[in-house]
């Protein structure tokens, strides 16, 4: 393969405690994920598929620096990764305008000093990527569909022009013909921007429409991976069949 | 066939902004005994607001209905409401998207499921109101029923909630029962076994289920008919595999082409 | 402002006026304008004596009536309720202030730091605040700064409590996951991203705060603590007026209705703001 690897995991291991419920009681450790090992190629949209509970949403937080608290590796040749939340609706601050939201990544950047011009000339120029009009920028989030709100939250973790995006179930809570625009819409910025995209989702369906690779998690463990076409033919594990069958598929 | 319910030009309006709102036009059903009619349309096409208004749960200040809902020889929008007490939770169901919040935290799961029961069935007494409450989630297919009885919601998955609120629901073996997005808060697996239950319920039960979701592929699986609805109107109605093989409207093939294809 | 202001027209939704806010919008309005005239205008100065004239019930010339040292009971109501008002708005700045930044920077950061401050918040709660005060009050010596001070303190506690679990809420949000991911600091995402979002109850605990200002103030002077003679606030009015009770109840009358006004339309904008939308 001539492509590199942006995330390179190696062995992860999580374990989450588990509040204890009397003084009297130990605290319970739970081995969320049980030696992970996946490589993300540069300029791929990688599909974890998984049923919630399986450790999807765990792997992207630590990816992301989120959970510090694990054992193993995980090298990054970006250290930019954003990530997109499946709630629109918690994932946008309530009590600030559309455009703050998307100028507040640029005014709080560490590594680079930006202008006022520089910001609203991004802040334009994200607003029409993600298809949205400059008007929007001046209305509050609760005086938008689920769909533009999505498209929002996906603007702000494109504002600072990260190599890597990690969208955790971005369409899961939006009805079906929202879905189809905002995956056409995560296409189109994967083309446009060259953007390594981690989508993860519990839809086989959706996975198979925009991903290059699939890895199918369980119970914390990597139970397959391939082509979605090679492993939604041939499925090697049980697993994958039932999550194939479900999604009517096969 | 039966028609167990006749829904004529129903046509609900919200005044609550300054011009008056109208959030369904001339919604027509029929819904014939032991049938699964699906409806479905995207958020804020009135699907939701016209099974509410059949469950007689649409109750608000500033809102107008008309039109005509006949269930069982009474008009559910001008009856008593006595009369349409008498038939929520009994003869008419209703299951919502959230299993989350559709159960009361702090009720035991026995409690909830025998709540319907203890309204419309007062002349029961406790042991029997508990062995049909354990005989009907067997029947939603939650393992260890007994156990189940005694926890609370907060202890259950997603899924399993969700069964419990269709025991809730079907527990006074409704006529009718109106599923609200009962899915779509779920993971596809669970999804798949939750219309499989239904399925069967209506099979065994002989139920009439009102399908509602944003998703054509899931009503493809469970539903004979289903009604398409857009901002408030019915623009297409017909047998599920006709409207698949041959859309009439061009909104309905919009839905159709949302859902992810894939060609092995 | 406009939002303010919008909120007194006929809400679209249910077609209601929000009448606690319309009804303690003219009250405090109402006293607040006098207190304002009486800093350049009262009808006879609150500290002149007329032996003449002592005790007198209530007259056009005299709309209060007079007190034992034949002072204008009006006038010196005006006076005191500035000097009530401006006690009331010193401690809930000291109490609003200093418990919002404690409240959220402990509710955020949570660990070692926020258990210690919540249980010292847990003690300070468990005495009345009256005695609070007076503990505060005996350590700063009496006047009118100290007690505003001396409440001031006694009120953090409560405030702390709130903003607190305010922020616990908000904490767990998506948003705030967003804004640190984005490298946000700590100190940005409390005061920036996450107290706008309380603003709504901090408003209406604030209108309650005041309230219990003013009768605290109140209580506090009519046990001599507090603004001392002959200037007086109301508290301290009342305590003078209290052994005319059953002599000359209308005496009495005029500054109790004042405390009451005063505390009726705090109370009215808290529940009108609460109904925020």
């Amino acid at each position: 393969m001539g492509s590199d690897k942006v995330i390179q995991i190696k062995n992860l291991n999580v374990f989450y405690k588990n509040h204890k419920k009397s003084p009297l009681s130990k605290d319970r450790k739970v081995h969320v994920l049980k030696g992970v090992d996946l490589d993300v190629y540069e300029g791929e949209i990688l599909g974890l598929a998984g049923e919630s509970g399986c450790g999807k949403s765990t792997l992207a937080k630590a990816i992301v620096g989120m959970n510090k608290d694990f054992t193993g590796e995980i090298i990054q040749k970006y250290q930019d990764a954003q990530m997109v939340f499946q709630d629109p609706y918690s994932s946008l601050n309530p009590s600030k305008k559309i455009g703050w939201l998307l100028a507040e990544p640029l005014k709080v950047d560490k590594t680079k000093k930006w202008t006022k011009e520089e910001i609203d000339a991004k802040v334009k120029e994200i607003i029409k990527a993600i298809g949205l009009t400059e008007n929007m920028l001046g209305r509050y989030p609760d005086q938008l569909s689920g769909g533009q709100r999505q498209r929002v939250s996906i603007g702000v973790a494109l504002m600072r022009s990260p190599k890597v995006l990690i969208a955790d179930e971005p369409v899961s809570a939006l009805d079906v013909t929202i879905q189809a625009q905002i995956l056409e819409l995560l296409q189109n910025l994967h083309k446009e921007y060259g953007i390594t995209i981690l989508f993860i989702s519990h839809d086989l369906r959706v996975i198979y429409q925009i991903c290059d690779h699939v890895a199918v998690m369980r119970g914390g463990i990597i139970e397959e991976y391939g082509a979605p076409k090679e492993v939604y033919k041939n499925p090697k594990c049980d697993y994958t069949k039932e999550l194939l069958v479900s999604a009517g598929i096969k | 066939m039966e028609i167990i319910l006749d829904v004529t030009d129903l046509h609900i309006e919200f005044h609550d902004h300054d011009k008056p709102e109208t959030v369904v036009e001339d919604f027509d059903l029929m819904l014939e005994k032991g049938e699964i009619v699906g409806i479905v349309g995207e958020s804020g096409s009135g699907k939701s607001m016209s099974a509410l208004a059949i469950a007689g749960l649409l109750k608000r200040h500033a809102l107008t209905k008309n039109g005509r809902i006949m269930f069982d020889g009474h008009d559910l929008l001008t009856c008593d409401r006595d009369i349409l007490r008498s038939y929520q939770g009994d003869e008419i169901s209703m299951i919502f998207q959230e299993p989350m919040t559709s159960l009361n935290p702090v009720k035991k799961i026995g409690w909830q499921v025998e709540e319907s029961l203890r309204i419309h069935h007062k002349d029961m007494d406790k042991k029997e109101r508990k062995r049909r409450a354990i005989e009907m989630m067997t029947s939603v297919g939650l393992r260890e029923p007994e156990k189940v009885y005694n926890m609370y919601p907060h202890e259950l998955s997603g899924g399993m909630r969700q069964r419990i609120m269709i025991a809730a629901a079907m527990i006074g073996e409704p006529k009718i029962l109106i599923a609200d997005e009962p899915t779509t808060a779920l993971d596809v697996t669970i999804q798949a076994q939750i219309v499989e239950l239904l399925r069967k319920l209506n099979k065994e039960k002989g139920t009439a289920i009102i399908f509602i979701s944003h998703d054509l592929s899931l009503i493809r699986q469970l539903c004979q008919r289903v009604i398409v609805m857009q901002a408030g109107n019915i623009v297409e109605t017909g047998k599920v595999e006709d409207i698949f093989r041959a859309p009439q409207m061009a909104y309905t093939r919009k839905l159709i082409a949302a859902i992810p294809q894939i060609d092995l | 402002m406009k939002k303010f202001l919008s909120m007194f027209k006929k809400n679209k939704a249910t077609g209601k006026r929000n009448t606690y806010l319309i009804m303690g919008t003219i009250i405090t309005g109402l006293i607040v304008i006098i207190v304002l005239v009486g800093l350049f205008y009262t009808p006879y100065s609150p500290t002149k004596m007329d032996s003449s004239a002592k005790l007198q019930g209530f007259s056009f010339k005299h709309i209060m009536g007079t007190d034992h040292m034949g002072r204008d009971v009006f006038s010196r109501v005006v006076y005191g309720s500035r000097i009530t008002l401006a006690i009331a708005t010193f401690t809930v700045l000291i109490g609003a202030g200093l418990g919002t930044i404690i409240g959220a920077i402990t509710g955020y950061f949570g660990g070692i730091l926020d258990e210690f401050t919540m249980r010292v918040v847990d003690a300070m709660l468990a005495f009345p605040s009256i005695l609070l005060s007076l503990v505060f009050v005996s350590l700063f010596g009496t006047g009118t700064y100290q007690v505003a001070i001396a409440l001031g303190i006694s009120f953090v506690p409560s405030f702390a409590r709130i903003v607190r679990g305010e922020v616990l809420r908000c904490k767990n949000m998506d948003y705030v996951e967003v804004a640190r991911l984005q490298g946000v600091s700590d100190l940005r995402i409390i005061f920036v991203h996450i107290l706008p979002n309380i603003t709504g109850v901090l408003v209406s605990t604030i209108m309650i705060g005041f309230n219990n200002a003013v009768l605290a103030e109140a209580g506090l002077s009519f046990l001599g603590i507090g603004s001392q003679p002959p200037y007086a606030s109301l508290g301290n009015m009342l305590s003078d007026a209290q052994s005319y009770l059953f002599s000359r109840p209308s005496y009495v009358l005029g500054i109790g209705a004042t405390i009451v006004l005063m505390v009726l339309g705090f109370s009215f904008l808290s529940e009108g703001m609460k109904r925020w939308k």
